[in-house]
């Protein structure tokens, strides 16, 4: 067996001391009357102040729910077995409303058991049918989740005509309202969450192994088999005591989402579990508070929609490849590119007048480049920016039209553009020399190279071709001479 | 009154046939199961067989945003916009898994679950906030009415009255999609088998996957009055699966969804007259119910035979 999982960190631990410390605090509050007469920003500030017992019951009941499911979701994605909760948290239709006739009243306790019952005789077909038949993974998902729910509906609408079905509630379990949390329903929250702990306490290298190297894990002797079952029975678990305030439709998206969120950022597993539950408390806790603010808002459709926009922020933001950094870094290459081909074509026009100019003119980069006005103004300011190159105005000889830009290049920017202009010819003339390619083929893949060939790779490029004068075309090689005596 | 209700043969049977009251409802319900069941099993038979049942579960959840911003902006329940919306919905889902396939480390079966519940949310809380309409509430939505077929109002052209709307515009998407699948089968079953094929032929693999994401859309968007988003799936996968036990080709499993839609149809209308509850539920249910012999004694593969038969292979080497 492997050794305990290592106590110098475990989010666990401190989520367990947060709640002995909260939990008690919590539940000693008074009942206040109805909440209906309110405005928004009266319940907005009853839901802050935490004042009466239900706000509070609501909140802990939201945040644990969150917590609990996220923890064990994270297990769940990290196996590529997301779908598994949404197809329990359908299968178990069934089994609540079995629950419901045998209490004959909406008794959460003979529900839950009903729902557990129903929870894992749905993964034993799914097993059962990957096992021992042809069917693929998901569609045995897709049998299980529709025909489960399908015989649940049927049981559900035939209740509802029997005598004692016409009180409603079982509608809750759809769509979910956690104002419909009673502090029992807490009390099995709670112990679904405690019970998630201690499995990650006790078990946590255990679950990691089997999850990410299953065949290791089998030879090392550890019994993946009840790890797996005690995995379901947690999912199950969470997933059920979920149902009130999420609801059957939805549940999988708490367990799905803030860990699908944290795989954007954490690289290991125990920085993946803290990311991914504190994010499942707060949508938790969110989207408690927004169905909070309205008459019959359900709650499970406003938690999965906060934990989106959690997710979509992180996707926005996230450090190496998320949209916004990618947006930038691809904007500040394609600005060097650019401005590395406006020197090479600077270059080239002054190549073409023999050198005996030092400077061009501003239209005949324009139609070196065949860009119009404005943006070529913009690559110049842009090469004046970075000191590359100097601008002046050249009276024209009649005086109706208007002054002529011309450009020159620095010392630097001559060097920048001889070395541009270098790679690009050097590429050329190895791809014509050493790869075999025809002469008039090679000018594309020049042109994307010149921009990432690095020096080094230009000095054994020079080594290969035997110091080069000459491209393929016909035209001059800038040597380092050149570059330095400009 | 006790929850299983006695099997009364003549009342469970004979009366909806024999009853001239009943009689024109009770067909209308039928044809529309038959037509749900045909559209959605000949859909459901391709997706089957690309091993992506779940996105029928994630399309059709999918487009429920779409159906709910079409009427919240026009405030009608017309046909047509609600499809339009449907379509557009279905499609967006499936391009996002597809964008997050791509673009994040995030992995196929959380892509698909992440995308579908998240549309799905949305579309209920704006349905949620517009207050609740008698059309368009989130439980018609999750399990349909097909029962209340019959009250769809019939179509006029002049004098004449072509009869019932609801199954006009099923019997037509059915019409598209059997035409639709005729026509690019030769596609359709490349691309689901070999996509490395598919490309080196020229068939755009890319394009194919959306059309068949779009069918799926507009099949689900007009069984969504029927059978609601979650039972379509059952009607998706059912008619595939059972096929499968019996053939092991893709003609014949598509085919096959034409009779089986006419059991499950039959079969689900007869179980809910005797248990007295949801129409839709008790076709899937029906489904269900077909499946379990299919499984235990298909001539392919089904499970006893195959127990038996390990048995005999094994016995030698012991």
């Amino acid at each position: 067996m492997l050794g305990r999982a290592n106590p110098s960190f475990s989010p666990f631990g401190l989520i367990a001391l947060g709640l002995v410390i909260i939990f008690p605090r919590i539940l000693c509050g008074e009942q206040i009357q109805s909440i209906e007469s309110f405005d928004v920003l009266d319940r907005a500030t009853r839901f802050w102040e935490m004042n009466d017992r239900s706000v509070r019951i609501v909140v802990l009941g939201s945040v644990l729910i969150g917590i609990s499911c996220s923890l064990m979701g994270s297990f769940v994605v990290t196996r590529k077995l997301s779908l598994f909760g949404d197809t329990l948290s359908h299968a178990v239709l069934p089994g609540i409303a079995v629950g419901f006739m045998w209490a004959e009243s909406k008794n959460n306790l003979s529900m839950m058991i009903g729902a557990l019952l129903a929870g894992f005789f749905g993964i034993s077909c799914i097993s059962f049918l990957v096992r021992f038949t042809k069917i693929s993974l998901d569609s045995a998902l897709g049998i299980v989740l529709s025909g489960f729910y399908a015989v649940g509906i049927c049981m559900l609408t035939r209740i509802q005509k029997m005598d004692y079905g016409s009180q409603a509630g079982l509608d809750t379990y759809l769509f979910g309202q956690v104002t419909s949390l009673s502090s029992n329903d807490l009390i099995g929250i709670l112990l679904a969450l405690s019970a998630v702990v201690l499995f990650l306490l006790f078990g946590y290298k255990e679950l990691l192994v089997t999850g990410f190297d299953p065949y290791f894990a089998r030879s090392i002797n550890l019994p993946t088999n009840l790890i797996q079952y005690l995995l379901w029975v947690l999912l199950g678990f969470c997933v059920i005591t979920s149902l009130q305030v999420i609801g059957v439709v939805l549940a999988s998206a708490l367990l799905i989402i803030p860990a699908a969120s944290a795989s954007l950022l954490a690289k290991r597993m125990n920085f993946y579990l803290l990311i991914s539950s504190v994010l499942g408390a707060s949508a938790g806790l969110g989207g408690a508070f927004l169905s909070f603010l309205g008459d019959h808002l359900p709650t499970g459709p406003l938690i999965v929609l906060v934990s989106i926009t959690f997710f979509l922020f992180i996707l926005l933001v996230r450090p190496k490849n998320g949209v916004l950094a990618r947006l930038i870094r691809s904007n500040g290459q394609t600005r060097r590119f650019a401005m590395e081909n406006t020197l090479k074509a600077i270059y080239q026009v002054m190549e073409k007048k023999d050198f005996k100019d030092s400077s061009v003119h501003k239209l005949e980069l324009m139609s070196r480049r065949s860009i119009a006005s404005g943006p070529c103004q913009k690559e110049v300011n842009q090469l004046e920016r970075f000191g590359y190159a100097t601008t002046s105005y050249e009276l024209q000889p009649q005086d109706k039209l208007p002054p002529e830009l011309l450009i020159s290049l620095t010392p630097q920017g001559w060097e920048y553009a001889c070395r541009i202009v270098r790679n690009h010819r050097l590429w050329e003339l190895y791809l014509t020399n050493e790869a075999r390619y025809e002469p008039d083929h090679v000018h594309e893949d020049a042109e994307k190279i010149e921009h990432v060939l690095g020096e080094e790779t230009v000095r054994k490029l020079e080594r290969i071709l035997s110091n080069p004068r000459q491209d393929p075309h016909g035209k001059l090689i800038p040597s380092l001479t050149d570059i330095q005596g400009g | 009154m006790s929850f299983i209700p006695e099997f009364n043969f003549s009342q469970v049977f004979l009366e909806p046939w024999s009853n001239p009251e009943v009689v024109a409802w009770n067909a209308k319900v039928v044809a529309m199961g038959i037509l749900v069941s045909w559209t959605c099993g000949v859909v459901g038979s391709f997706i089957v067989v690309r091993k992506m049942a779940l996105m029928g579960d994630a399309i059709s959840h999918g487009i429920l945003p779409g159906l709910v911003l079409v009427f919240i902006f026009s405030g009608s329940l017309a046909t047509g916009p609600m499809w339009v919306g449907a379509c557009l919905a279905g499609l967006a889902c499936s391009f996002c898994i597809q964008w997050l396939l791509v673009n994040t480390p995030i992995r196929e079966d959380a892509a698909l679950g992440l995308v579908f519940t998240s549309f799905f949310a949305l579309g209920v809380t704006l349905l949620s906030l517009q207050g609740g309409h008698v059309d368009l509430d989130p439980s018609c939505i999750l399990y349909g009415e097909i029962g209340l077929v019959p009250l769809s109002p019939s179509i006029l052209i002049g004098d004449l009255n072509l009869g019932n709307q609801a199954i006009w515009s099923m019997g037509f998407v059915c019409v598209c999609i059997l035409l639709g699948s005729f026509v690019f089968y030769r596609h359709l079953l490349v691309t689901s088998f070999d996509q490395t094929l598919a490309r080196s032929l020229g068939f755009r693999v890319t394009g194919i996957h959306y059309g068949l994401m779009l069918s799926l859309a507009l099949a689900t968007v007009s069984c969504l009055e029927a059978v609601g988003v979650i039972l379509v799936v059952a009607m998706f996968v059912f008619p595939a699966v059972t096929a499968s036990f019996f053939f092991d080709r893709l003609p014949y499993i598509v085919m096959s969804s034409f009779p089986l839609g006419i059991i499950y149809s039959f079969g689900g209308f007869h179980l809910a007259q005797w248990l007295d509850c949801s129409l839709a539920a008790s076709i899937a249910t029906f489904a269900a119910i077909v499946f379990l012999p299919s499984c235990l004694f298909g001539k392919k593969n089904g499970v006893i035979w195959e127990l038996l038969s390990n048995r005999s292979q094994k016995k030698p080497t012991i």
